[in-house]
């Protein structure tokens, strides 16, 4: 996926990519199907994938992480994952990676040993809790409330498409603890174990071995101390959050359409038609090739925009760009794949059909193409 | 304890590998990473260092271009150090020269115990292990499954075809390791980031005493005088199932001695 003789990366993002690719080959691939059919990852997963590093980028080393934040680490490290074909698996391991960051900036000494010690090591799971039924990517408009009644608060409300949402220990949760609009908003962390949290697994299109869930608080008790910052500063939270998971995304995206690619060469070196090899047909070679080609610029323009992040730049409207460029890639070679493959792409544990499935939650997950555009449209004061 | 581990750093066989035409060996001047045969036996020595409860994994290797990059790879595993012999006269060594040159990197660390791979991926002459003992007159045990330490001895299973043997052996003491014996741990990001700053000593042949001619082409006695493509695999005999397909089966695999 990461090419040696790109500039941006050192011995030790080759190192890792290494590793993470052996861990990918010996440890997902084989059984994404399998895990798909079970409708979730073992949790056994979790705790090789933490013995490896695989959470730690972004989070303190007294609390088991990295101690550093490495953008093109990260880069490398999904992209390795990514080859496993399986957005589910990916969805399922990673949602630590949103839903841990806010405590990790925000959250007090106690907190961060409390939430995020455990899920460094694979033993818990960390899942965000934003979009609500009512509405989705306008946070600054949630209902769920949390009402401060002495040492703590009373959450009432629900959330849905909640990532690891049936099996996360606890919920990073937007609420609204003060007036209208996005000055009312906060972030706390809710125990999934708390009294009054209920949880509604949610069938879906793809991602199948990744569990997805709504949320129900009913009067549920959260301490003080689990207020992350200020009231009132949750938006913000929120919003560079997103920042950060849209570049996940849109490495993951390109790295899933190189994935559609290498399983469309293979097929079209390997399949005879007509006297020929696929490939030896203008047409399909034609397709492969508008295939790497969008691909290789999805993933120049990813690696400079983690270089980027790495030098202290936030280029907000360029990741906004990024992702919906990484999507549309994603679903064209999606697509051309499986047109390379025909029939082979419409059974049940083919990595291309199980990638053609999983587009739409690339496209829409994180921040739909729309509002991508929306934003970038506003940054760049249109 | 002390455990030196030979490890070989070869080329990617997951990159289609290339003869020089000149000398009919393979060709070293890529990026070389570690064995994974070798592999088994850094997991072995991390093991057999946790379980004594003290002690290190040391590594030695011999490269001819100053590749580092598998030794790494099993720093970042947890070995604690290690010893890269490398220049361009150790070009063409054989396993005799190779094993003398290992033995002679091995000889000063004074180890306990000196585990290798029964044989590399690249090479497969399955010899060095042995001669590196016979070299420093150590008790030399093979194609070991596991070792158990106790005092100044261990205790051995060696693979064989029809099981195992138990063998008891005296310390200090040469094992090669048979692949799948043990499941090498993935070098972590912080195994990765810790191996920056481990001890790798260079060295060359004629640091250890070592003379030119003595080393490489010159000092081995082996010639490569031809190679040949490897023999197609025969197909397999197909037994159509006419509803008595089950007891040629049987009576096949009782052939074979296999039940």
């Amino acid at each position: 996926m990461t090419t040696v003789s790109s500039p941006f990366y050192n011995d030790e993002h080759r190192a890792f990519a290494d590793a993470v690719r052996q861990f990918t080959e010996n440890e997902i691939t084989p059984f994404v199907h399998e895990w798909d059919v079970a409708g979730e990852v073992p949790r056994e997963l979790y705790k090789k994938a933490g013995a490896l590093g695989i959470f730690g980028d972004g989070f303190d080393e007294q609390y088991g992480g990295h101690g550093q934040r490495d953008p093109l680490l990260r880069m490398v490290m999904f992209q390795e994952l990514s080859r496993s074909g399986s957005g589910g698996v990916l969805a399922s391991l990673l949602s630590n990676y949103i839903g841990l960051p806010p405590i990790q900036k925000f959250g007090s000494d106690a907190t961060k040993a409390k939430y995020i010690t455990p899920c460094m090591t694979g033993e818990k799971v960390a899942a965000l809790a934003i979009t609500e039924p009512s509405g989705g990517s306008d946070v600054a408009r949630i209902k769920t409330t949390a009402r401060l009644e002495g040492d703590h608060y009373v959450v009432n409300g629900s959330k849905t498409f909640i990532t690891s949402g049936m099996y996360a220990h606890h919920f990073t949760t937007a609420v609204r603890t003060g007036g209208d609009g996005p000055a009312g908003v906060s972030m706390m962390v809710i125990d999934g174990d708390a009294e009054g949290v209920g949880r509604t697994s949610l069938d879906k299109m793809g991602w199948l071995a990744s569990d997805t869930a709504t949320l129900y608080f009913d009067d549920v008790k959260v301490p003080v101390e689990n207020l992350l910052g200020e009231e009132g500063a949750g938006f913000s939270m929120i919003v560079n959050n997103f920042n950060a998971e849209r570049i996940d995304m849109a490495a993951q995206s390109t790295a899933f359409a190189r994935v559609c690619f290498d399983e469309a060469l293979n097929w079209a070196r390997e399949r005879e038609t007509f006297g020929k090899r696929l490939a030896d047909h203008q047409v399909i070679r034609h397709k492969l090739v508008e295939m790497d080609r969008q691909i290789n610029a999805s993933q120049a323009w990813i690696e400079l925009l983690a270089w980027r992040l790495a030098q202290g730049d936030d280029p907000v409207a360029e990741i906004a760009e990024a992702k919906v460029n990484a999507t549309l890639t994603f679903e064209a070679c999606a697509r051309e794949a499986a047109q390379v493959l025909g029939g082979a792409s419409y059974l049940r544990g083919d990595t291309v059909e199980r990638l053609y499935r999983e587009v739409r939650v690339q496209a829409i997950g994180g921040g739909s193409e729309e509002i991508m555009r929306d934003l970038a449209s506003r940054q760049l004061g249109l | 304890m002390k455990v030196v581990v030979c490890v070989k750093q070869i080329p990617d066989p997951a990159d289609p590998g290339a003869l020089d035409p000149e000398t009919r060996t393979l060709k070293r001047d890529v990026k070389l990473i570690l064995d994974e045969s070798d592999s088994y036996g850094v997991e072995m020595g991390l093991q057999l260092v946790d379980n004594a409860g003290g002690g290190e994994v040391t590594l030695v290797s011999m490269a001819p271009n100053n590749e580092q990059s598998g030794l790494r790879t099993a720093l970042a595993m947890g070995a604690a150090s290690a010893t890269l012999i490398s220049d361009t006269e150790l070009i063409g060594s054989d396993a005799l020269t190779t094993a003398k040159v290992l033995a002679a990197a091995i000889k000063d660390q004074e180890p306990d115990l000196v585990i290798a791979g029964s044989e590399s991926s690249d090479g497969y002459t399955g010899t060095v292990p042995e001669m590196i003992a016979a070299v420093l007159d150590l008790p030399s045990v093979t194609a070991a499954k596991s070792i158990e330490v106790g005092g100044d001895a261990i205790q051995v299973q060696r693979q064989t075809d029809a099981g195992y043997d138990v063998v008891d052996c005296p310390l200090p003491a040469v094992i090669s390791v048979t692949a799948g014996v043990v499941e090498p741990r993935y070098p972590s990001f912080k195994g990765i980031m810790a191996a920056k700053s481990k001890p790798l000593d260079e060295k060359s042949s004629a640091d250890l005493g070592f003379a030119a001619d003595a080393v490489g082409w010159a000092g081995s006695g082996q010639e490569i005088v031809d190679v040949a493509e490897a023999p197609q695999r025969e197909a397999g005999e197909v037994i159509e199932d006419d509803g008595e397909a089950h007891l040629k089966i049987v009576e096949f695999l009782e052939n074979l001695k296999v039940i």
